[in-house]
């Protein structure tokens, strides 16, 4: 399957996505933490096919969160290389790039610092293929960014912007919760043929350490998983938070009340079915992110479910999720949804 | 501000001086501001403009007030990497040392009405428009009584009575700002400058050439100042431009190249801009720097360089080292009296940084302040939308 990639004409092909539909999750590998995963995943995509290429500010040493160790030495500087400081370029570069069938993937060096290339994201990239009639496209982006709190980051180096993203038909927007996942999902969207935005939950990238397979495997996009199962409230969260949600739903079951947890993975567009099969079993619902909460994301995933389930929710829905401040320096305990935050919140839906 | 506290100190320690060498025919420090003309090492280089005299008129006090000011910068970046290494100082901090010579030089050009916007690499910025020493260590650690009570962090100091528009965290974010400082400072006839800060890294940023085209365009009294240290993060100059000259990069915008690593070179570079700016409109002055620290604190700075040309700038271009050499050569002072005023300086940074460490951290329902205007009446949810819920002040 790798084999075609490259030798066809100038349009990309896939290889198929029943290769990653094995259960992925009971297989062993070696203990890997999430740069070290999605830094395999990097040298599996530029392996796997001769046309694509890394760049972003300062990848060339490995980048400053280590993911792309490795890859200029063994693929060379003119696949792997570094970029001027200059997002808007960076992704309009990479757009163009993908436009003329290459796999362009560009790393932006925290997600604080997308807001240049969001121009070039919503007008260009995920306009490309609709206003082109399908001549043009540029399925071969991916945009790889670290998001989230890291406990110190601060305004500018702790913000979880993917619900400016959500909003934008044309692109999908990925977030994986640890190193088996981020590895499978990053290959998905590198192969995926429409741009993707891959955010990369930093306080995880040396945090989690998880059995991560070697060889070469995708996790299909658009499906969320049902990672704990419970019956009386169904809790719905990605990446970095649904470790806090675990710990919340431990916290509950002692109390006896069973938690359901599903991890969305892809956000845009999202598994609206598993979560309506959940919460009709459930009838309780309580969505949880960093991002504030205000137009975060939780709201669509809130009012999907309310047209989709009203008559079988049991209480509001709930949502635990940043607070409606810019992110703040020595008040981050203050804002972030904590386990406590959530754990309250389930009590309160679920006794309401 | 510097200037009196010298006049005060410089009597006691230069006394016993004066009586150990009768014939002496040194001069008073404290009181001589007499000029002394130095010529700079290096010369300027510019570009659609004339270059400025390399003969500096300074006075053995604003040399000595140079050094002074530079320890004491250089102290306070050092204290700060010890404490971010205690864990004291959080997040993300970036150093300035090795860089002093700019904050000093622009200083002794300029007056408080003059406007400067920087990046995140502010600390030296502030002390230089007259921040004390006890608000930034109160900033960097957090604290209520910090430049920006605590809420803004080591990348946002700011100063508003000394025109110091701070500390930007997002690069080149700053660069149109300060070009529209410039247009309220003409606008209203202030006769003032805004100098607006940016490095190599920033230099390659779309919305540089968009504020360039403006300020000359309506010409803007704005100076931009590069600070070309040579690294953007990880990457170097020449990897990351494909013209370095970062003075002629205005195109029609004049620029001129100084050495910035000698105080005096950006005393001049500085005052000719002021000059330029106010008749002309926008220049560009280049700035060649270094910076000895990495990145920022979590960059240990020798992944992408040498050691040995961090030690080898250290050892020919440090800008404290020159002004001690011509301390020394003028006879302005002797090693001891340096010695003896490093000691001092030190002893007056410890002092900031424990009655920094004293001071509270902000109470918590500062997390809601200053979002909008005050009694805007907005909003505001917490966790649980039904019961935190809270009218911002």
């Amino acid at each position: 399957m790798a084999a075609l990639l490259g030798r066809s004409c100038r349009k990309l092909s896939f290889p198929s996505l029943t290769h990653g539909a094995r259960r992925v999750s009971t297989e062993t590998g070696k203990p890997l933490n999430l740069y070290s995963a999605i830094n395999q995943a990097l040298h599996i995509a530029l392996d796997t096919d001769p046309r694509s290429y890394v760049f972003g500010e300062d990848v060339g040493f490995g980048g400053v969160f280590r993911c792309t160790t490795g890859l200029a030495e063994r693929f060379g500087k003119n696949r792997v290389f570094n970029t001027p400081l200059c997002e808007q370029g960076i992704v309009g570069f990479g757009i163009g790039l993908a436009a003329m069938g290459n796999r362009a993937i560009v790393e932006i060096q925290f997600a604080d610092y997308i807001y240049p290339a969001f121009d070039q994201i919503v007008n260009e990239a995920a306009k490309f293929r609709y206003r082109s009639g399908n001549q043009f496209n540029c399925g071969g982006l991916t945009i790889r960014a670290p998001y989230g709190a890291v406990g110190h980051g601060g305004h500018y180096h702790s913000q979880s912007p993917e619900a400016f993203f959500c909003h934008v038909p044309g692109i999908k927007v990925v977030i994986p919760r640890s190193p088996r996942e981020a590895k499978g999902l990053l290959l998905s969207c590198i192969r995926d043929p429409n741009p993707v935005v891959f955010f990369e939950p930093k306080w995880l990238y040396r945090q989690a350490v998880e059995e991560v397979p070697e060889h070469d495997y995708m996790i299909p996009l658009s499906e969320a998983e049902v990672i704990r199962e419970g019956n009386d409230i169904t809790l719905v969260g990605w990446g970095a938070q649904l470790t806090v949600m675990e710990q919340a739903c431990l916290d509950a079951e002692k109390e006896g009340i069973s938690c359901e947890l599903i991890d969305l993975k892809t956000l845009l567009p999202w598994d609206k079915e598993t979560v309506e099969a959940s919460v009709k079993k459930t009838g309780r619902l309580l969505i949880s992110h960093e991002a504030p909460v205000t137009g975060g994301f939780g709201a669509e995933i809130s009012a999907t479910i309310l047209e989709r389930c009203f008559l079988k929710l049991e209480a509001p829905v709930s949502r635990v999720c940043g607070l409606d401040t810019p992110f703040p320096l020595v008040f981050e305990p203050f804002y972030m949804p904590t386990k406590n935050k959530i754990l309250d919140a389930i009590k309160s839906t679920v006794n309401y | 501000m510097a200037l009196s506290r010298l006049s005060s100190r410089s009597n006691t320690f230069l006394k016993p001086a004066i009586t150990a060498l009768p014939s002496s025919i040194r001069r008073h420090v404290s009181t001589d501001s007499s000029p002394i003309t130095i010529e700079t090492a290096v010369p300027f280089t510019s570009h659609l403009c004339e270059s400025p005299s390399r003969s500096v008129e300074t006075s053995s006090e604003e040399i000595l007030a140079f050094f002074r000011d530079m320890a004491r910068m250089r102290r306070m970046e050092i204290a700060a990497d010890s404490l971010y290494k205690a864990k004291l100082i959080r997040g993300f901090c970036h150093l300035y040392d090795g860089q002093e010579a700019l904050a000093v030089g622009m200083e002794a050009a300029i007056t408080k009405k003059d406007a400067i916007i920087t990046s995140y690499r502010d600390h030296c910025t502030f002390i230089g428009r007259g921040g004390k020493l006890v608000d930034a260590f109160s900033e960097l650690m957090g604290r209520k009584t910090g430049c920006s009570h605590g809420k803004g962090g080591s990348m946002h100091f700011y100063k508003k009575d000394a025109s110091f528009y701070g500390g930007h965290g997002i690069v080149g974010a700053q660069i149109p700002l300060g070009c529209g400082l410039a247009f309220a400072q003409k606008y209203n006839k202030d006769e003032a400058v805004t100098f607006a800060l940016y490095g190599d890294g920033a230099a390659n940023q779309g919305q540089l050439f968009e504020a360039l085209n403006i300020s000359a365009l309506w010409d803007l009294p704005a100076i931009l100042v590069c600070e070309n240290n040579h690294y953007g993060m990880g990457t170097a100059t020449w990897r990351s431009a494909k013209s370095p000259a970062y003075f002629k990069r205005g195109d029609y915008v004049p620029g001129l190249k100084v050495d910035g690593m000698d105080a005096l070179a950006v005393k001049q570079a500085c005052k000719f801009a002021k000059e330029h700016a106010l008749k002309n409109g926008p220049i560009i002055l280049e700035m060649d720097t270094y910076r000895y620290h990495g990145h920022s604190m979590s960059d240990p700075g020798s992944t992408y360089r040498t050691r040995d040309e961090i030690s080898g700038v250290r050892q020919v271009r440090d800008p404290i080292e020159r002004v001690r050499k011509l301390l020394l050569s003028h006879d302005i002072a002797t090693e001891k009296e340096l010695k003896d005023m490093e000691k001092e300086i030190r002893k007056e940074v410890d002092d900031a940084v424990a009655q920094a460490k004293e001071s509270p951290v902000p109470d918590a329902s500062e997390l809601f302040t200053n979002m909008y205007v005050k009694d805007c009446g907005v909003e505001s949810f917490g966790a649980d939308r039904k019961e935190l819920k809270v009218t911002l002040p």
